[in-house]
């Protein structure tokens, strides 16, 4: 069963995220992208992580693509203005070089899963699921990642208000 | 139970989609919006290793990878903003100045 859901959320994530890069619209892309981003969420609750699933929607597929579908409205494309794509060549090499780089991802993958603990063997020690664990790492042993990406934060908020306005 | 190893070939195939994107697109959006799937991607391979380690470590990585996504989604827009006021453009064969 858990198999079943696994095999048609990937689907729905890969073949979403090739829609992604295809699309001609920025608009449908972004809306492909979101797909991707859900579908990937339901795969962290498959994976027992309830906490970052909530957070990869209301962040990710919430906050961030918002802005996106905000800032493609705000620029107001028309269709000349998208202009024309790479060369054929340079697409073919492209397709060729990321066929390659699966292929040796894939291959690293294979060779490293022999040392790995098998399926079976991974559910009997589960991970301590829940937000209460993981605040517990967090704001224990990642406390200064944790900080410094609250100072990242408000660096992201003053650099972008200052690149967008027009004048301060 | 799904082994690690599907997550992660599932992970390395969204992270090629996502190169593959930032390649071929000229749509500066678009390849930003590629970016974001490569996040997703290694998001995927970090908390599928998390449940194999049996640890939260890998959980951790991903909230704080999300909050370096958002800042840079912010930054990156207000740029692509930018370059769209001065070029009128959202073409990155347009952005040459800096080229040779």
């Amino acid at each position: 069963m858990e198999i079943l859901i696994f095999a048609i959320l990937a689907v729905i994530a890969v073949v979403c995220a090739i829609l992604v890069i295809s699309q001609r619209s920025p608009v449908a892309s972004a809306l492909f992208l979101i797909a991707t981003m859900v579908s990937i969420a339901i795969l962290f609750l498959l994976l027992n992580a309830p906490f970052l699933a909530a957070i990869q929607i209301i962040v990710y597929a919430g906050a961030i693509m918002v802005l996106f579908i905000f800032v493609i409205m705000l620029l107001n494309l028309r269709r000349d203005e998208f202009g024309p794509e790479r060369r054929k060549v340079q697409r073919f090499f492209a397709i060729l070089f990321v066929f390659l780089l699966l292929i040796g991802l894939a291959t690293i993958i294979q060779v490293g899963a022999f040392g790995l603990k098998s399926a079976e063997e991974v559910s009997d020690v589960t991970t301590p699921a829940g937000v209460e664990a993981l605040a517990q790492l967090l704001f224990t042993k990642y406390l200064f990642p944790f900080e410094l990406a609250s100072i990242l934060l408000l660096v992201a908020i003053i650099g972008a208000v200052v690149m967008a306005k027009r004048r301060l | 139970m799904v082994s690690s190893s599907a997550y992660m070939i599932l992970s390395a195939t969204i992270f090629a989609i996502g190169v593959l994107g930032v390649l071929v697109r000229r749509n500066v959006l678009v390849m930003f919006m590629s970016i974001e799937l490569m996040l997703n991607g290694v998001n995927l391979a970090l908390v599928a290793l998390s449940r194999q380690l049996g640890s939260l470590d890998g959980q951790v990585l991903v909230f704080l990878v999300m909050t370096v996504a958002a800042a840079e989604a912010a930054v990156g827009l207000a740029i692509i903003i930018c370059l769209f006021r001065n070029k009128k453009s959202v073409n990155v064969d347009d952005f040459n100045l800096m080229k040779w």
